[in-house]
């Protein structure tokens, strides 16, 4: 073998096992990530965590309740605002559309899912808090719902799309109108993949902190209703991983570890039990 | 169930009276409509997002102009406000976040688009597309506790003792600042860089890997002068695509990055970035040009963010309709 053969399959070797180096470093991240988490959280998860109200500030012990069912609150809010209008706009770009609308729209969806969350937090409290005159878990429900339409739209769209040609035209052969073609053939052959858009879509502003900080706000009791401020996982995490006390910090990672594992699990869950995963994630 | 779908003869398009009455008691028209409002509802709220954004930042505008963008100065207290340092603290730290996330996303995607065996390269993008899906307080939590005291302690010091002489590795090493804000961000938009790359990788035509393997380059030389030069456009758009979500960051940017507004060619040095201040100061922004001037600050990162994402999209729109198409969005 000349020299320069030898050299050339050498940079080949090297550079072939770079890349295969950073594949290995960005994918051991998440278990990294995933085991440290544990490890430093997992001590400090107990019962109490999920059963008590926080101690007053400065007092040790407490859980964290409140903010558990006040992120529930605000996924089932964000569901309730953006999965119709995600999923009937999905309906209706597949569906019907003519030229310049689902183009337009299309477009929209796509530059709304790039604005940042913090962005979609100032729309709210401008839409929801400056009327109201005070935080709570509609604006933070808003928010959240407005992150949720374009992921919702283009997913179930892309998936509608997926619908082979030939059951539509069976239903069609019967003599069904077109509606009735959508509701009871072409959304039912497309339900797995459209309900994997819409938990994804959820899993993910499930952890959004940013547009909760003055929409959302935070409490330390209870909030009842929906009119009032309310606690959330993703914002107590930064507040006591800000907050001055050894045991904010210890309850911020068992915070943390609950958060992950209801993301991660959902993610995981989803993409393995109901197929194939999205063809449309946020960017 | 008697109507023919799709019958549409001229008279349903006139406008009459009686021809809309026809259209509005058809059922398909119906759905037509009820699924249009759906779709029409989203770009209401884009429009009114940036009608909100523009009235209500209105008074800084007014106020300051242009000059909102060169000024330094953020004072509450006196009521005077200038954006450069923050601009300058987004900048700066999506910059690092590039410069680290870029070769190491594109690197792992040529692993999984061209030597990874088809089953362990996806799983490998799965487990990546799990890692875009942690929330990025979490991604705080890590910096603060962990990377923040390694910076301090270990990496700070290395890089003040070899790379030194240049004037981004000098100052006190306190751990929070650009470069841990840079780094921080760098791992939460490798999985972006990665997936996207790999996509327009694998559109590139099989042809043209075995074209080169066949006239007797290695597999590193088709990659590097065959592959990935064609699918370079796509790969430009994953990194504006990495770019917008970097300048628009929050969370981890804002635990980690220091608050304090200030302009420093060290990336040692503490900083503060458009996102972070939002974060910090709006519930409490008190008077209307404060909140005005922090509405000011969103709108800039909607601009750069809207333009970036526009940019990327075309890009990688071109790449892959050149190849064997598979549309990544």
């Amino acid at each position: 073998m000349s020299a320069r053969m030898i050299w050339r399959k050498s940079l080949n070797l090297f550079m072939l096992s770079l890349t295969a180096l950073c594949a290995l470093l960005t994918v051991s991240a998440l278990f990294f990530i995933l085991g440290y988490l544990m490890y430093n959280g997992g001590k400090d998860l107990s019962w109490n965590f999920f059963t008590h109200l926080p101690a007053p500030v400065g007092e040790e012990g407490g859980g964290m309740a409140n903010a558990i069912v006040g992120t529930l609150k605000l996924m089932l809010l964000a569901a309730v605002i953006g999965v119709p209008i995600g999923l009937l706009g999905g309906v209706y770009l597949a569906e019907f559309g003519g030229k310049t609308m689902p183009f337009l729209i299309r477009y929209t969806a796509d530059l709304l899912n790039g604005v940042p969350s913090i962005v979609i937090g100032i729309f709210a409290y401008a839409l929801v808090v400056m009327p109201m005159h005070h935080f709570s878990t509609l604006a933070g429900g808003f928010a959240l719902g407005i992150m949720v339409i374009p992921t919702v739209l283009r997913n179930t769209e892309s998936f509608l799309r997926d619908v082979p040609r030939a059951l539509r035209e069976g239903s069609f052969a019967l003599g069904t109108n077109k509606w009735r073609m959508i509701a009871t053939v072409v959304l039912p052959a497309a339900s797995r993949g459209i309900l994997t858009g819409v938990l994804l879509a959820l899993a993910r502003v499930a952890g959004e902190t940013a547009p909760l900080i003055f929409t959302a706000f935070g409490n330390r009791y209870w909030s009842p209703g929906w009119m009032q401020p309310t606690s959330s996982l993703p914002v107590i995490i930064y507040t006591y991983a800000t907050g001055p006390y050894e045991d904010w910090h210890r309850q911020a990672w068992a915070a943390g570890l609950v958060l992950l594992g209801l993301v991660l699990l959902t993610n995981i869950l989803v993409r393995t039990f109901l197929g194939g995963g999205t063809s449309y994630e946020r960017s | 169930m008697a109507t023919t779908p799709n019958a549409t003869t001229p008279a349903d398009f006139a406008w009459s009276p009686r021809a809309l009455l026809r259209r509005i008691q058809d059922a398909d028209e119906i759905a037509h409509l009820v699924t249009l409002i759906a779709a029409a509802t989203l770009l209401l709220i884009t429009v009114l997002l940036v009608y909100q954004l523009w009235v209500l930042s209105a008074e800084a505008r007014a106020k300051f102009g242009w000059s909102f963008f060169v000024t330094q100065t953020w004072d509450p207290v006196s009521g005077d406000f200038g954006a450069l340092t923050f601009i300058y603290g987004t900048l700066v730290t999506s910059a690092v976040a590039l410069f680290i996330a870029v070769p190491l996303g594109v690197g792992a995607a040529i692993f999984l688009a061209e030597l990874a065996p088809p089953k362990l390269s996806s799983s490998l993008t799965f487990v990546s597309d799990l890692l875009a899906a942690v929330p990025s307080v979490i991604y705080g939590l890590l910096g603060v506790f962990l990377l923040v005291p390694i910076m301090r302690t270990s990496v700070q010091p290395f890089l003040k003792h070899t790379l030194g002489f240049l004037p981004l590795f000098r100052g006190p090493a306190y751990g929070i600042g650009f470069l841990t804000a840079g780094i921080v961000l760098a791992i939460m938009i490798v999985p972006f860089v990665l997936s996207v790359s790999r996509e327009v990788l694998l559109a590139v035509p099989r042809d043209q890997r075995e074209a080169a393997l066949a006239l007797g380059a290695t597999k590193w030389e088709s990659t590097a002068k065959v592959v990935v030069p064609a699918a370079r456009i796509g790969i430009f758009g994953s990194v504006f695509l990495a770019l917008a979500r970097a300048l628009g960051e929050t969370m981890a940017v804002t635990m980690v990055i220091g608050n304090n507004p200030k302009i420093a060619a060290s990336l040692f040095s503490p900083g503060y970035s458009i996102a972070a201040v939002l974060a910090n100061e709006f519930s409490e922004a008190t008077g209307n040009l404060y909140l005005s001037a922090l509405i000011e600050l969103g709108l800039v990162l909607f601009i750069l963010t809207f333009i970036l994402n526009g940019l990327a999209r075309l890009l990688i729109v071109v790449t892959t309709s050149r190849g064997s198409g598979v549309l990544p969005t």
